[in-house]
């Protein structure tokens, strides 16, 4: 695993209050009974430990944050950007 | 039991300064939602709001009074002069400590503490004498208290975004328990600053262009400011200074989620509902008007829209429904007094306001949704919902007085 996707998977076990051993990349974020307040935390915490802006909204998610999968690709493609080519 | 009736009505949005204003909007389906001018916007990635516009302190008040009001303390007196004068109510002799102030504020007075903070951190400047006593969350019923000479029993009540509810409710219990003969009841609030909506902006549910209610492709809400306070009193008391009644204050039904803290559930709405209805002994078919909490996120409307079913029956896709929060915003603990007052408006003109900036049905909010124009109707009885963050919920019910 990539430090970035162990770094999200922190986030993710920290603020979803979720047991890390259960956080796969398949695993659903409503599976795992992260409620909507926990993902705007993990949002949150990803930007501020990334440095990234996130384009989610609860009513229109720009971004794809089904799957604990879904949110490293976010934050993958979110920090490659932001380098300069 | 005492009945209690109102018969005086204050109301400052971004709509107008007073009812003429706000019923003026309303009636025309004008938004008062545009870009936010109290401080630079470019920061905000929703960078609207509803303000209250062309408002100037010293038209209100001079400056050695206003220098010790909070905007939302101001709006309150706005509103309570509007009121009272509208009632004809005079506090004079043994009325006056007849008489209760009961204000919600979801906040309390947090431009000021806003500008205080800002300066002290930023620069280590000390802070203004008056930040505490601006920013208190009374400070509100406080001024209302001094600037009408009302001795009674007076508080805020905060239930953030139901407090003007919960404070008609608690003004109606007083008066029918016979505490006070006279209650000046609603909300009052002034959120839009910087760090506010900074805050809003984090939890991801404000819209960045427009509130669109109950519409298919609606992106959340926009917040509001302002006042709505009301002259409550018992029918004898009315009767007995003949004055002319608005409407009767039927029922305020309250009850708690116990759920989520920011995510509705369908049970407490429901549960508010029902509890007006049994208060106000009324069948859900007498029910003429529904003045929505329709926030304009996904998750309320379409959770009010199953507790409008859930509590309403066949009914439920009859009669009218709107959310005038489409034109003055989301008024937070002020919500429930401005969007009764634009119910009352809406019962006297026989003019449903409507729901702005529909686009297209959402099927999760399948109701009889007055859209994008006012619809005629006669309303003797009307409901309007107020369901607030930490799963607070308030219902008032208001009727035509027939006697």
């Amino acid at each position: 695993m990539s430090d970035l996707a162990s770094n999200v998977y922190d986030i993710i076990a920290k603020n979803g209050r979720v047991d890390r051993s259960e956080i796969r990349p398949d695993a659903k974020l409503v599976d795992l009974k992260i409620e909507s307040l926990d993902v705007v935390e993990i949002v949150f915490a990803l930007e501020e430990k990334f440095g990234i802006e996130i384009p989610f909204d609860a009513a229109q998610p720009q971004v794809k944050f089904e799957t604990v999968g879904d949110v490293v690709a976010a934050v993958e493609g979110l920090v490659a950007a932001k380098k300069p080519a | 039991m005492r009945r209690v009736v109102i018969t005086g009505l204050g109301v400052v949005s971004a709509l107008g300064t007073n009812a003429a204003g706000n019923w003026d909007s309303l009636a025309a389906a004008r938004s008062g939602i545009a870009p936010i001018t109290l401080f630079p916007n470019d920061a905000l990635t929703a960078k609207v709001a509803a303000e209250v516009k062309g408002y100037n302190t010293l038209d209100h008040f001079p400056e050695k009074q206003s220098a010790f009001m909070d905007r939302f303390a101001q709006f309150a007196v706005v509103a309570a002069r509007e009121a009272v004068g509208h009632s004809g109510i005079a506090f004079d002799g043994q009325l006056k400590s007849r008489t209760a102030v009961v204000v919600g504020s979801g906040v309390g007075g947090i431009t000021t503490l806003d500008e205080n903070f800002e300066r002290l951190y930023k620069n280590g400047l000390r802070v203004h004498p008056f930040c505490i006593p601006r920013f208190m969350a009374n400070a509100g019923a406080s001024h209302v208290s001094m600037a009408l000479g009302i001795t009674g029993p007076s508080f805020t009540v905060a239930s953030a975004c139901a407090s003007a509810n919960h404070a008609l409710g608690v003004a109606l219990q007083m008066l029918r328990a016979g505490a006070v003969d006279v209650a000046l009841s609603g909300g009052s609030e002034a959120t839009i600053t910087f760090g506010t909506m900074k805050g809003w902006e984090a939890l991801r549910v404000m819209a960045p262009d427009a509130c669109r209610p109950f519409s298919a492709g609606r992106r959340g809400m926009v917040l509001g400011e302002g006042a709505g306070i009301f002259v409550l009193e018992t029918l004898e008391h009315a009767k007995a200074r003949g004055a002319a009644i608005l409407a009767e204050l039927m029922a305020v039904g309250m009850s708690s989620d116990a759920g989520d803290l920011t995510l509705p559930n369908l049970e407490g709405p429901t549960a508010a509902m029902r509890a007006a209805l049994a208060e106000a002994a009324m069948a859900p078919e007498a029910i003429d008007y529904i003045n929505a909490h329709g926030t304009g996120t996904i998750a309320n409307d379409a959770t009010e829209t199953k507790a409008i079913h859930a509590v309403f029956g066949g009914h439920a896709r009859a009669v009218p429904v709107s959310s005038t929060k489409s034109a003055h915003g989301h008024g937070l603990g002020a919500a429930g007094a401005i969007e009764l007052a634009a119910t009352l408006l809406a019962m006297k003109h026989g003019v449903v306001p409507a729901t702005l900036n529909y686009v297209e049905p959402d099927p999760a909010c399948d109701l009889n949704l007055v859209v994008n124009q006012p619809r005629e109707a006669r309303i003797d009885a009307a409901m309007s919902n107020s369901f607030a963050f930490g799963g607070l919920n308030a219902v008032v019910i208001v009727r035509r007085f027939a006697g």
